[in-house]
């Protein structure tokens, strides 16, 4: 129950005083609360908890971290071209 | 999806591990405090990725496993009274009480019904205009303010026929309730972004200048755990201890102000009992007098039930970090998730049901 994921802003619409949006997960869509994100807009991912928007993602900041991140595993490719293993798969972990 | 495929690189993932490995010159013990962190975790096998110098014991973060025995007695003997229709999340009907649970009290005829969001019981209560609904409102500071709009709701459009059995924990009080335990271990805590994402972190900032302990504000992909576990030992390796913040797309310092309102409005800080842990002073949540006719608790006179744990469950110690489920001697044989023993073989998300999914053959011969 714990769980919260990031969804993207489909539409919002205003429900007997209510800001409620349509969120879609992946292939599943879902009518989500912004009462705590009235920011939000279309075109947003916001991180969703038992039907309750809790933050906008900022989309700044995961680009930044992520390109750091991502330095990292392409520094991996550039020090072991040497080296007799196998290449990195690039894949998700399962 | 964006958001979560891109922090499951299994490269990068990799990468950080080594360089984990490379930082870490001591042995460190770990917490993370997140039963979804455990669930990441054990599903990647971070642990197993990881330099055994590095060890990560597992915290008391499932709201689901550190309910009281009691509430479940209560929601059990709520769920059994004629009039009434007990609303919950999911994972709360197979948790074990002292006797029964939910699922078979419907089992025996009690109205006891599924929910995604605490707002669909206002949907219920509308519906069952004779009928008393009851949310069995649960959760760490993330759901809070969820839990509070359907108070908050109910009180709005004068529903009388809508109330909440609330048993609310708080994050901060329980970390200080384990730096105060003589056999702690823990050297350094990931605290739980969601939570984080609510609140901010400056609660986690009287703790570290309190303990000098380092904490990481960490997100729940396989590579936001490895960098924050990086952050964590960066920060050991250097003799330093300050809160940082890896899960910067959804957290940030002062957390969501109007999520926070809604729980100010409807909720007051209390005492509160942590299954398997014990009573820790202001650890909890309670519904404020100006809410008492929407407090199950009191509208129906509950007794405050006094209820023991199964003898063989070593739970206690395996949500202070003092144990892992591999080795409590019930694990995967008297206690498995179709007949748990305690709560942290019940939710998906604690530490007990995960090792149970993804590492019991490991450990069954």
């Amino acid at each position: 129950m714990c769980l919260a994921i990031p969804g993207k802003v489909l539409d919002a619409n205003e429900q007997n005083g209510l800001r409620i949006a349509r969120v879609q997960f992946g292939g599943i869509v879902r009518p989500v609360r912004l009462d705590f994100v009235p920011e939000a807009a279309v075109g947003d991912y916001v991180i969703v908890h038992v039907g309750f928007a809790i933050s906008k993602v900022d989309e700044a900041e995961a680009t930044r971290t992520f390109e750091l991140l991502r330095e990292l595993g392409t520094l991996e490719d550039e020090f072991s071209t040497d080296s007799q293993e196998p290449p990195a798969s690039g894949g998700n972990l399962q | 999806m964006k958001y979560l495929d891109e922090y499951r690189d299994e490269r990068v993932a990799r990468r950080l591990a080594e360089e984990i490995a490379c930082v870490a010159t001591k042995h460190w013990v770990l917490m993370e405090i997140c039963g979804g962190q455990t669930h990441t975790i054990m599903r990647y096998g971070l642990d197993e990725l990881l330099p055994a110098k590095v060890e990560l014991v597992h915290g008391p973060g499932c709201p689901v496993c550190v309910t009281p025995l009691e509430t479940i007695d209560q929601a059990v003997a709520l769920a059994l009274r004629q009039n009434v229709i007990l609303v919950s999340y999911g994972d709360m009907l197979r948790v074990p009480g002292s006797n029964s649970d939910l699922l078979r009290a419907k089992a025996q005829g009690a109205d006891v019904r599924m929910a995604y969001s605490p707002i669909e019981a206002v949907k219920i209560a509308k519906s069952n205009p004779d009928r008393d609904v009851v949310f069995l409102a649960i959760g760490f500071e993330t759901t809070a303010p969820a839990n509070a709009m359907l108070a908050w709701e109910a009180k709005r459009e004068g529903l009388k026929n809508l109330s909440l059995l609330v048993s609310h924990v708080l994050v901060p009080p329980a970390i200080r309730a384990l730096l105060t335990l003589p056999e702690n271990r823990v050297q350094g805590f990931i605290a739980p972004g969601h939570v984080c994402t609510v609140m901010g972190y400056q609660e986690y900032e009287d703790l570290v200048r309190d303990f000098h302990v380092p904490i990481v504000v960490g997100g729940f992909e396989p590579i936001d755990l490895l960098q924050s576990v990086l952050m964590l030992v960066s920060q050991l390796e250097r003799g330093e201890s300050r809160v940082e913040n890896q899960y910067v797309r959804s957290v940030s310092h002062q957390g969501n102000p109007a999520a926070q309102r809604i729980l100010q409005e409807v909720f007051e800080v209390a005492d509160q009992k942590w299954r398997g842990v014990g009573a820790i002073p202001s650890s909890g949540l309670r519904l404020r007098d100006e809410y008492a006719a929407y407090d199950a608790e009191r509208i129906f006179n509950l007794e405050l039930l006094s209820a023991e744990e199964p003898g063989e469950c070593i739970s206690s110690q395996i949500l202070r970090g003092l144990k892992k489920p591999t080795d409590c001697p019930a694990f995967a044989s008297r206690c498995t998730p179709e007949n748990p023993l305690g709560a942290p073989m019940v939710s998906a998300e604690g530490a007990c049901a995960a090792y149970y999914r993804y590492r019991r053959h490991s450990v069954a011969g």
